[in-house]
């Protein structure tokens, strides 16, 4: 873990609800270096996005943050507001899932460049409008010279993603966060816009972390995955080790539930059933065991830690891992 | 298996819908002809913007078409109005993408799914939640729980198992489901996608399954309708389709499935043929957009091609 750009260190993350205390992050270690690429991946409230905006220091007012969040050598949970502002946008850089709601409706494409880039960059108007231009070549818009003057309304879905793409590589991040950069997208722009983070990500060196709840999108882009589930990271391994031999049965059912195409039509696919746990009622055990088929002894009434398999880099947390030789 | 047989339960003919945006015309479905037999599951695929909803749409009359005919069970949709209409519309149910959006929050899960009942006539109140409770089982869910409660309560993939509940009351013939798994999560995905099967069985239903997503498309349908800028350019049996796709867009969507393997050497997406073909009129093959961009050569025969034939010169197809 040393010399990572980003180090996230047992990450806790408390929402209060009317409910009684949400627990969004649960004790999350994560760590991705400069040039490398780390996917995480779940469902829906899971927690990947709060842990992003963890790192982001973008949480709701009302959340409570505890860990740290080392980022080149610096705690940002102890930054000042100002210092934090002057960070993100500049080394810290995100794109939302949504690109129409992630830029401003009634500011042109250009404005909304030209102000990041003169916010963090000491360029002039002219400087600043030549950079935007050669940003939204850079991402593939066609005619960017007059896509300065458009509003977001009048781009297209993928286009508007390339836009806030743009933006975001605008002063040359350290770390892009994409948090699923493409599931507004369809699927033909989605490989468009996932081989352009690619490029960008090896062009600049940068480190990247993308943001998904479709394993398809993090196999071959990413070198390494956590796979989070009812807020902590429940497997983590270098890309190639996971897909090869995948240990925690979340994970496993998490790829199995995806539609395939080299299985017959009318295949019933093996869905995960049930769903999710309530995350302000936690489960004493494993939070995957009401759902999970190998569940059995123990899974219900403690909770199995993230340790390491057959290697440091691959860690599941599990009392029942897919089998590879070794028992649990 | 299923073939368009000789009777098809809906059959569209040369169905051309428009819409008028800013004094300008836009061809959403232009001359698409389909068939769907009894007990069959049609696939219809494309992106954003193809006009495949619109199709959906103008099948259950929704939208006007502006030219020609809808045939289901062999009465003309197009012609119908009023009573008859609504009438017909009963055997043709129709399931929306976004499951949360199309419940009405203030409204409890019985009311909503008794509704259709209530709008057919079905005056004794003892019948309808007879029929009610049994489709909600149907779809896993337990009426006595949930019947009382609001759509807010539910999660997306419970909410779209009321739609799917809603949209079989009526003991419809023919559902058209719009994008009804793509805003759900992979896994409550697979389960609805299940749940559809096991109700197209247990109800007989003919499905037209319109989505975005080729392996989702795949996994449910007998034959598959590829559609690009109004037109369809490919239709066949799912497996020849996927096997051997005839168009090169097909082999592009096809392609552009992200596939969870990392071995996988994957080419560089295609750079999708220019979308503004929203010309007065359809353009004639020679102005049709060329695919650029690497792409697997395809073979020249194509099974049922609209306007850019794969074996036209026009068509940039290279390395």
């Amino acid at each position: 873990m040393s010399g990572a750009l980003l180090s996230v260190e047992d990450a806790v993350v408390d929402l209060p609800t009317p409910r009684g205390n949400l627990r969004a992050v649960d004790h999350i270690d994560l760590a991705v270096g400069a040039g490398r690429t780390l996917g995480i991946v779940g469902e829906s409230g899971c927690g990947k996005t709060m842990l992003s905006r963890a790192v982001l220091q973008l949480l709701p007012k009302k959340a409570k943050l505890s860990g740290r969040v080392m980022f080149n050598g610096q705690d940002l949970t102890t930054l000042s507001a100002e210092k934090l502002r002057k960070l993100r946008g500049r080394s810290l850089a995100v794109v939302f899932q949504d690109p129409m709601t992630s830029l401003n409706p009634v500011l042109t494409i250009g404005t909304q460049l030209i102000e990041t880039i003169q916010e963090h960059l000491e360029l002039d108007l002219a400087q600043a409008r030549q950079r935007s231009i050669e940003l939204l070549a850079a991402v593939g818009i066609p005619a960017p010279e007059q896509r300065l003057a458009q509003y977001p309304h009048q781009l297209s879905g993928g286009m508007r993603q390339r836009v806030a793409i743009a933006i975001a590589l605008s002063c040359e991040p350290q770390l892009l966060i994409a948090d699923e950069p493409t599931t507004a997208l369809d699927v033909t722009i989605q490989a468009q816009i996932l081989d352009l983070l690619a490029r960008e990500q090896q062009r600049r060196h940068m480190a990247m972390i993308i943001i998904t709840h479709d394993l398809g999108v993090v196999a071959g882009r990413t070198d390494e995955v956590a796979v989070m589930y009812a807020g902590r990271v429940v497997e983590r391994a270098p890309t190639p080790a996971l897909f090869k031999q995948m240990r925690m049965p979340y994970t496993e059912a998490l790829l199995a539930a995806l539609p395939k195409l080299d299985v017959a039509p009318h295949t019933p696919l093996p869905a995960i059933s049930g769903r999710p746990p309530d995350p302000t009622r936690p489960l004493k055990g494993c939070s995957f065991s009401p759902r999970c088929r190998y569940s059995a002894g123990r899974c219900t009434t403690e909770k199995p830690r993230l340790s390491p398999a057959e290697t440091q880099e691959h860690l599941y947390a599990c009392f029942h891992p897919i089998a590879a030789g070794a028992g649990a | 298996m299923l073939q368009a047989a000789s009777d098809p339960l809906m059959k569209v003919e040369n169905l051309v819908v428009e819409y008028s945006v800013g004094g300008k015309t836009i061809h959403a479905v232009s001359d698409v002809s389909l068939e769907i037999a009894r007990g069959e599951t049609l696939g219809l695929v494309g992106e954003s913007g193809c006009g495949k909803s619109t199709l959906g749409r103008a099948v259950l009359q929704l939208r006007q078409a502006v030219s020609g005919k809808v045939l289901f069970d062999g009465h003309d949709l197009t012609t119908l109005k009023g009573e008859p209409l609504r009438k017909m519309r009963r055997r043709v149910q129709l399931i929306f993408q976004d499951p949360i959006a199309s419940l009405n929050p203030r409204r409890r899960i019985g009311d909503i799914v008794a509704e259709p009942l209530v709008i057919a006539g079905v005056k004794d109140p003892e019948e309808r939640k007879r029929r009610v409770d049994e489709v909600l089982s149907a779809v896993g869910l337990d009426p006595a729980l949930v019947s009382g409660r609001l759509p807010h309560e539910f999660s997306g993939g419970q909410c779209q198992r009321i739609c799917i509940a809603r949209s079989l009351v009526l003991n419809p013939e023919f559902v058209i489901c719009d994008e009804p798994v793509s805003a759900l999560d992979v896994s409550i995905r697979a389960q609805i996608l299940n749940l559809l099967e096991e109700m197209k069985a247990r109800y007989g239903l003919t499905l037209l399954f319109i989505a975005h997503d080729l392996a989702v498309v795949k996994a449910v349908s007998d034959r598959v309708a590829v559609m690009y800028l109004g037109r369809l350019c490919e239709v066949g049996p799912s497996e020849q389709l996927f096997a051997r796709p005839a168009h090169p867009y097909t082999a592009l969507l096809i392609e552009a499935i992200p596939v969870p393997d990392p071995d996988v050497v994957r080419p560089r997406a295609c750079r999708s043929a220019s979308r503004r073909r929203r010309s007065p009129r359809p353009p004639a093959v020679a102005s049709a957009p060329a695919v650029r961009g690497p792409m697997r050569a395809v073979p020249a025969r194509c099974r049922n091609c609209a306007w850019w034939h794969p074996a036209s010169s026009r068509l940039a197809i290279t390395h």
